[in-house]
């Protein structure tokens, strides 16, 4: 079975240019309610820059951990740093600057019901007093960059459910946030709006150089993440290539937990090998 | 959790979160049109459902007091005792207890349909807090808008009074008008302008509370909207007694 890493220390590693801070660090997390533990000394990394896909099946606390790094909930015991800050005791007041460098893409959108695309898209800026020049210009930019310009003047009921996610994207991208969150943004989505939101996910992380955290419970989901990488040809387009002897990816890696505790934490080769009969039965898609 | 542990728990959260909504108001961000939004929707959507029920509440105590004063021939004071119940009691708590029917069930269902579909925490999550942004310009608008449309009931009331005093009565409109105005104190009309502004704090922090901590999906935000109404209702009928004892120590309006 996986031992977790316990030796990371708050600060991170180390590399030629000096300490790295990674983007996102849980030290020993606990989070129970009542007598039904959640997490259970729950050690994590994401690197700055890197995507960490965060696998299991409903209940596990996957989407706990999400809400932790926004300080929606706090947790029992251990430390929570983002970009090496110490969040884990802050009020809801000084959370509200430290939200501002991360996005959200919740599971069925959260998009505000009472207001168009574009005032969802804007919320972020609206509420930050940005010129309107500025908040159109950058409204557009982020819904041209989930393929959505054409649904500016629409009402969120009046989406699909695919084109929810990609609004709450780019809700979640405006202002540039350095980490995005994404809770199981494609489920109940079909495989190949499932495959768009993952492509957006990659452009992200390989592109905009975004640290991410996935949650998912659906392994094309990682099949599409770990092995896929985005890059912009000699056209100036976006293009997906396959990882292969030109390039392996190592800016990606996938969390399982089971229980609340994590069962296995690596890349999506050793995850394929892995003898746990857990993790065995998960890929296969057995109960 | 036992009932009385229960009790106190929700009355610590209520309180929690009207402490908040107060604190709010002397710091920044202030949510001005989101407050005038909400004194239109409460207010002059209240207004009709309000004038009506003052209309005929009037109407209905001229209705059943005429035929008794009129029996210790004392019929030229229907005005006085209309307006007297009207202004210090009916017209404060009908209005309330019709605003909380109409905006605080709409409160907690709004609320609730935005937890369960995870809209408070994507607002979260955008930097906004949720008590400044919904909770403070609900709460400040009902505070502001009751007791304006309590004194719309009290006029409708008089109104409706005169109009069943008149017409089945064959009292004319001077001698119910006059009786009217001899009866009214001023004490009367402080105090029925006071009671509003609790019963405003009462809906709206009631409705804000269990809209925002609903649970359970769809089914929850039912039932926190039932909830909603029938616990404002009976707060307002609870407050209105002690308020009532208040401004008859306040004013000395015991001696009336």
């Amino acid at each position: 079975m996986f031992e977790p890493d316990t030796s990371v220390s708050p600060n991170g590693g180390s590399s030629i240019f000096g300490p790295v801070i990674p983007a996102i660090e849980f030290e020993k997390v606990c989070l129970a309610y009542d007598d039904k533990v959640i997490l259970d000394h729950i050690d994590l990394t994401v690197g700055s820059g890197d995507c960490k896909i965060i696998l299991g099946r409903s209940g596990g606390g996957k989407s706990t951990i999400i809400r932790l790094i926004l300080g929606l909930i706090k947790p029992d015991s251990g430390r929570i740093y983002l970009d090496g800050e110490d969040i884990t005791d802050y009020s809801e007041a000084e959370m509200m600057p430290v939200r501002q460098k991360i996005g959200m893409v919740f599971q069925e959108g959260a998009l505000f019901d009472s207001i168009s695309v574009y005032e969802n898209v804007a919320y972020r800026l609206r509420e930050q007093h940005r010129d309107e020049d500025e908040v159109e210009s950058e409204v557009m930019r982020m819904l041209e960059f989930v393929d959505l310009a054409d649904a500016v003047e629409k009402m969120p009921i009046e989406l699909s459910g695919g084109m929810r996610r990609r609004v709450g994207i780019a809700r979640a991208l405006i202002g540039d946030p350095t980490i995005v969150l994404f809770d199981e943004p494609t489920a109940g989505l079909d495989p190949p709006t499932a495959r768009t939101i993952c492509e957006l996910a990659i452009k992200l992380r390989d592109l905009q150089s975004v640290s991410s955290i996935f949650v998912t419970h659906e392994m094309n989901n990682v099949a599409n993440l770990s092995s896929e990488y985005a890059t912009v040809n000699e056209k100036g387009e976006v293009v997906f290539e396959k990882e292969g002897d030109k390039l392996c990816l190592i800016n990606t890696e996938v969390l399982m937990l089971r229980n609340g505790s994590i069962i296995f934490n690596g890349t999506d080769e050793k995850l394929r090998k892995s003898s746990d009969p857990y993790v065995t039965r998960f890929i296969r898609g057995e109960r | 959790m036992n009932p009385i542990t229960r009790f106190l728990s929700e009355l610590q959260e209520v309180s929690l979160l009207i402490g908040r909504s107060f604190t709010s108001l002397f710091s920044r961000p202030r949510y001005v049109a989101e407050t005038v939004n909400q004194m239109d929707l409460i207010g002059v959507g209240s207004l009709p459902i309000v004038l009506l029920t003052g209309f005929f509440t009037g109407g209905v105590l001229v209705l059943q007091v005429f035929p008794t004063l009129e029996y210790y021939g004392i019929q030229n004071q229907a005005g006085n005792s209309v307006a007297t119940s009207l202004i210090r009691e009916l017209g404060p708590v009908l209005t309330a207890l019709m605003v909380s029917g109409r905006i605080g069930a709409a409160i907690s269902a709004e609320l609730g349909a935005m937890v369960v579909s995870q809209q408070i925490d994507a607002m979260r999550a955008l930097g906004t807090d949720p008590i400044r942004k919904l909770v403070v310009p609900r709460i400040v608008a009902l505070i502001l808008m009751l007791p304006l449309l309590t004194v719309a009931a009290d006029i409708m009331g008089l109104i409706g009074g005169g109009v069943v005093a008149n017409w089945l009565y064959n009292q004319d409109y001077a001698v119910f008008i006059n009786s009217v105005r001899v009866g009214i104190s001023t004490s009367d009309l402080v105090s029925g302008l006071i009671k509003p502004l609790f019963f405003g704090l009462i809906i709206g922090s009631v409705a804000c509370h269990k809209g925002l901590t609903t649970t359970g999906g769809t089914v929850g935000v039912g039932r926190s909207t039932t909830d909603a109404v029938v616990i404002a209702s009976i707060w307002v009928i609870i407050f209105d007694f002690f308020l009532s004892k208040a401004m008859q120590y306040l004013f000395d309006l015991g001696q009336l």
